[in-house]
């Protein structure tokens, strides 16, 4: 029984890095671009998944239960592989290596996001707005810890894609392994340019309403 | 004749300390790692000029077919018959392979490998009690994508450069994966072909691998595991999905137990 559930573990533990938590980052990415429209826009949009009756369900049954089984299990996945980066130097070997160090960043990044931006708020009852969260992001700090962790939880995610259609046996031959690379590359370039962008707009926001 | 150095990783017994001895032999133009370790047996005396055991090392073919004296050789895992002085950086430093359990020096236990190849079934099933016939034809384009599979020689190669092929994890390496789909691919071998994706599809199977890919780059047969491991991530899934939704095969119960 244990042999059964080892393959299904894995497996779901693949599925849930695109299934829902992959297609959340793209939706929470697509609500947080609403910043480039200016704040009440973005007020507006943060506030979509507020004013929805299903949203603690969605968060804890679509958010919360598939990223911790993601992450919990992915820190075991990391935990057993033995890194040989500097022994067998190939490209893939080293995106292998990235997959997991990202993998640690994403961890510490995302629950400490989630912590300060959703948790916290359950206790003091603070308002998630532009004005809160773009106070926040003021910090020079927080900023940077932003922008590291944004970038990890992209690359995470675009190369996942890549190593996911291989795990479902999708993408066989080489070819078509190459091609996706070269779209999860172009993936990872975009939404890093308009991440980062975002963000500095954010970190500068104070300084402008003042 | 020219001298080159090699520095040997070397332990006496599987629970004795390893230590590193340095050996400077002569070397015949054209020469292998093989010869230089022949040389040190001639004349085992350390770069020190002290007397020494002889190197330990383990080979049969000394023509890249056997995969017995798999090694570690600067740095990477390969052929110590194939692997030329003449091609190599200097000093040339040995080491055992470290993902099996050694016996001596630069000699090592593979079984492992084959005890994991009995699990996926890796033959072609033709006992009886009575004469079955010749065996089915096959297509030649499935005999070209068998024949480079079949070159496996289970050298161990690819299960030392694999990130999840170490002693926190059970993953049976990509060497077995070729081996399903040799079998698979062949008529009669695919008698049992549920049992090997089930064999997979279980403990240290096909889920353990995490697509670092390494296999391939060091595989010395050059066998398109990268390739061979993703066609049977699908197989294995589908397999999965439909032994689900189908439900058991009911009958009389003639199957083997897989
Ligand atoms: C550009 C960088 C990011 C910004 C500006 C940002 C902003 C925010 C904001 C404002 C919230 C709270 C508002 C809300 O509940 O919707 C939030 C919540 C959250 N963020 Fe982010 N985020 C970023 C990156 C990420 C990344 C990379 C992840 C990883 C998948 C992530 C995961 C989450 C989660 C899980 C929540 C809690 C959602 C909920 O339960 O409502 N965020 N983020
Ligand atoms: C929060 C901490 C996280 C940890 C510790 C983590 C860990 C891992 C690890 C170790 C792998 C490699 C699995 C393997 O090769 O077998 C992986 C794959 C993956 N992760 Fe994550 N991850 C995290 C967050 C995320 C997030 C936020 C996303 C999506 C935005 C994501 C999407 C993926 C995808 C798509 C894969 C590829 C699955 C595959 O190779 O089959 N992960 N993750
Ligand atoms: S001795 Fe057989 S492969 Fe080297």
């Amino acid at each position: 029984m244990s042999q059964k559930y080892h393959y299904l573990a894995r497996r779901l533990h693949s599925f849930t890095g695109i299934f829902p938590v992959g297609i959340f980052l793209c939706v929470h990415l697509c609500i947080n671009s609403f910043i480039f429209k200016g704040p009440e826009a973005y007020d507006w949009a943060i506030g979509l998944l507020e004013r929805s009756p299903l949203t603690p369900y969605i968060e804890v049954g679509l958010i919360g239960i598939p990223i911790l089984y993601h992450a919990l299990y992915g820190v075991w996945v990391t935990y057993i592989s033995k890194t040989n980066i500097f022994q067998y130097k190939y490209f893939r070997n080293w995106m292998f290596y990235l997959q997991r160090f990202t993998a640690i960043v994403t961890f510490l990044f995302v629950f400490w996001h989630i912590y300060v931006l959703r948790i916290a708020r359950i206790f003091t009852g603070t308002e998630m707005d532009f004005a809160t969260i773009a106070a926040w992001l003021s910090d020079p700090t927080i900023y940077i810890i932003y922008i590291i962790g944004y970038l990890a939880a992209v690359f995470h995610f675009c190369n996942g894609i890549w190593s996911f259609l291989i795990s479902w046996g999708i993408t066989i031959g080489s070819e078509a392994q190459n091609f996706v690379m070269c779209v999860c590359t172009l993936i990872f370039i975009a939404l890093g340019v308009v991440g980062i962008a975002g963000l500095t707009l954010l970190s500068k926001a104070v300084v402008l309403i003042r | 004749m020219s001298d080159v150095i090699l520095k040997i990783k070397r332990q006496d017994g599987p629970n004795s300390r390893p230590y590193w001895e340095e050996f400077k032999v002569p070397v015949a133009p054209k020469a292998n790692v093989i010869s230089l370790l022949l040389e040190i047996q001639r004349n085992p005396v350390n770069l020190q000029g002290k007397p020494t055991t002889p190197v330990i090392w383990d080979c049969n073919c000394l023509e890249e077919v056997c995969g017995a004296c798999s090694m570690v050789i600067n740095g990477v895992a390969r052929q110590a018959c194939a692997a030329l002085v003449d091609t190599l950086s200097k000093p040339i430093v040995l080491q055992p392979l470290s993902k099996f359990p050694l016996v001596r020096d630069l000699m090592v236990d593979r079984q492992k490998m084959f005890e994991n190849l009995k699990k996926i079934k890796a033959w072609v099933p033709i006992d009886g009690t009575y004469y079955m016939g010749p065996g089915p034809k096959v297509a030649p384009s499935v005999q070209d994508e068998r024949y480079l599979i079949s070159c496996c020689m289970t050298c161990g190669c690819c299960m030392e450069a694999c990130p999840y092929v170490n002693p926190k994890s059970n993953y049976m390496g990509p060497t077995c994966m070729a081996q399903v789909k040799l079998f698979n691919a062949h008529p009669t071998g695919a008698m049992y072909k549920d049992e090997r994706l089930d064999a997979i599809a279980g403990d240290g199977g096909i889920a353990d691998c995490g697509n670092a890919q390494n296999c391939e780059r060091v595989c010395p047969k050059e066998i398109p595991l990268v390739s061979i491991i993703a066609e049977l991530n699908r197989e294995t899934a589908f397999r999965g999905f439909n032994r689900w939704l189908k439900g058991k095969p009911k009958g009389p119960g003639l199957a083997a137990p897989g």
